[in-house]
């Protein structure tokens, strides 16, 4: 099984609409490239002007937050699903 | 409400509020439901016309409406009158003498929305906004997730307004704060795990099903309520802004609303310059922005598992986090954590000097402050206000064993002497 991409609806207009995108990947990090890859237009939307991650998206991997995992870095296997979520909620 | 409909006049329809606008990149966004930047997930911040503003509203006005959050409605985004939560805020600011001089300071005051209305805690004065906001969009079902306050005052709000309501909580939450909110009629889930957690599926929840969620796509409307704290406090002083505020922070919101209402008074022209250092209170057992400003991190490292009696304030991953650390660094202020111990005797001390039980985060709020005091960071002889944001008969279990067991006596007048003659309770 693929790697899943869980695309928030917001940017299921750079996805062509589609909400789960299977990638590939070892790591978050490729996961995620392999996404821009099929949808560039996702690009400018994760990352930042330097190639950072944007300061107000969260990344999990199977519902745990890749900050307390190894962040970018975090292995797949191939089965997990990667969740995008913005992070200003709640409080 | 009539001086509202008079005073309307903004060139954007019925409200003064114009946009939304991200707080990280600037991009403008008209008035929606939604809570960050579609391009680059920034918090959305909503913008006002000031102008208009100050060309409407005067002391005089403010000083005539009923004692309630909504005397600065123009200050606030809604497009019409508020539905929801009419009576809320108008707390009271306390002098504190006692217990100013149990901390060994001059000028103490006690913003208390431990008594707010209807749910004794200062989540209404957000929820009232937030639900009058739903309203105006249409929404039928509304919801949040919570540490417990703002669960019971989206579930009674929504109640009282007529709307459907599914509240997200740490399943592991106080008993009471379950209670007062099922009591409403709140179709309540528990979610087994952190608050980040429920904060988590929350999210997704609102993204996918299209509801109203408070702290969610309603958020920029939300957080804008507990502005009308600071309008409060400004006010009560006599139309001036104290030298230190000290707030509680969980997600970092109110800190930083406290100040914003202070700066739209000083922008409308309604007080003059001012120079407040804002403080900020986290239990150590969950203390993410203080720890970002003790160790001056710009971003703040999230607290995987929280371990405080404070539940209220029990939030790893703050959404203001870095906001909040921002402007307490800028306004000259600090941020510290105190021990469940801490915040314990902090509870005691205050409702023994004061009269006034509040919740958990209360005793955050003071015994940070006594922290700042020793540390020599508030001045003994300058002013503090301090917030207290809930109400202890909420967290009572927090006080067993802290607290003395009643004595138990006889029905007989002897037994109540001999019990007086029991040196311990002199």
């Amino acid at each position: 099984m693929p790697v899943q991409i869980n695309i928030p609806p917001q940017l299921r207009e750079q996805t062509g609409g589609q909400a789960n995108v299977p990638v590939s990947g070892q790591t978050v990090r490729e996961a995620l490239a392999d996404l821009v890859r099929q949808h560039p237009a996702v690009q400018t939307k994760l990352f930042d002007e330097s190639g950072q991650l944007r300061r107000f998206l969260n990344v999990f991997v199977n519902e745990e937050d890749i900050r307390y995992l190894e962040e970018l870095d975090t292995p797949l296997t191939g089965n997990e699903v990667v969740v995008l979520l913005p992070a200003v909620a709640g409080g | 409400m009539t001086d509202f409909l008079a005073t309307r006049g903004s060139p954007v329809g019925r409200g003064y509020a114009t946009n939304l606008r991200c707080r990280v990149c600037g991009k403008r966004y008209d008035i929606q439901p939604l809570n960050y930047c579609t391009d680059d997930f920034g918090p959305l911040e909503v913008e006002y016309d000031y102008a208009a503003i100050a060309r409407v509203l005067t002391r005089e006005q403010i000083e005539r409406r009923p004692y309630n959050m909504w005397r600065y409605r123009e200050l606030l985004p809604l497009d019409g009158e508020p539905t929801v939560g009419m009576q809320v805020g108008g707390t009271p600011l306390i002098r504190a003498e006692r217990l100013a001089e149990a901390l060994g300071v001059e000028r103490l005051w006690i913003k208390n929305d431990a008594v707010n209305f209807p749910t004794l805690s200062f989540k209404d004065r957000v929820v009232a906004v937030a639900l009058s906001k739903a309203r105006e969009f249409g929404f039928r079902t509304v919801g949040c997730a919570s540490t417990g306050n703002l669960a019971n005052s989206v579930a009674a709000n929504a109640a009282a307004a007529g709307l459907e309501a599914y509240i997200f909580v740490p399943a592991d939450l106080e008993r009471a704060k379950i209670l007062g909110t099922s009591v409403y009629g709140a179709k309540v889930i528990g979610v087994t795990g952190t608050y980040d957690e429920v904060n988590r599926v929350a999210s997704q929840v609102a993204m996918e099903y299209g509801w109203g969620f408070v702290n969610i796509n309603l958020r920029a409307f939300y957080a804008e309520g507990s502005k009308t704290m600071g309008f409060e406090i400004a006010e009560a002083l006599g139309w001036r802004v104290p030298q230190h505020v000290v707030a509680p922070m969980a997600g970092g919101a109110l800190i930083g609303k406290i100040y914003k209402a202070f700066s739209e008074l000083q922008q409308i022209g309604l007080i003059g310059e001012f120079a407040c250092r804002m403080h900020g209170a986290q239990a150590s057992g969950c203390n993410p922005i203080a720890d970002a400003v003790k160790t001056g991190r710009e971003r703040h490292k999230p607290v995987r598992k929280p371990n405080t009696i404070c539940k209220s304030l029990a939030i790893g991953d703050p959404a203001d986090g870095y906001f909040a650390a921002k402007l307490v660094r800028q306004t000259g202020g600090y941020a510290e954590d105190v021990s469940d111990e801490e915040i314990r005797k902090a509870m005691v001390l205050l409702a023994k000097t004061e009269g006034i039980f509040a919740e958990t985060a209360g005793g955050v709020t003071l015994a940070v402050t006594q922290k700042l005091i020793e540390q020599g960071r508030i001045g003994r002889d300058e002013e503090v206000v301090i917030c207290i944001t809930g109400n202890g008969l909420k967290t009572q279990d927090a006080i067993v064993g802290t607290v003395e067991e009643p004595t138990i006596i006889k029905p007989s007048l002897d037994a109540f002497a001999a019990v007086l003659e029991q040196p311990a309770l002199v």
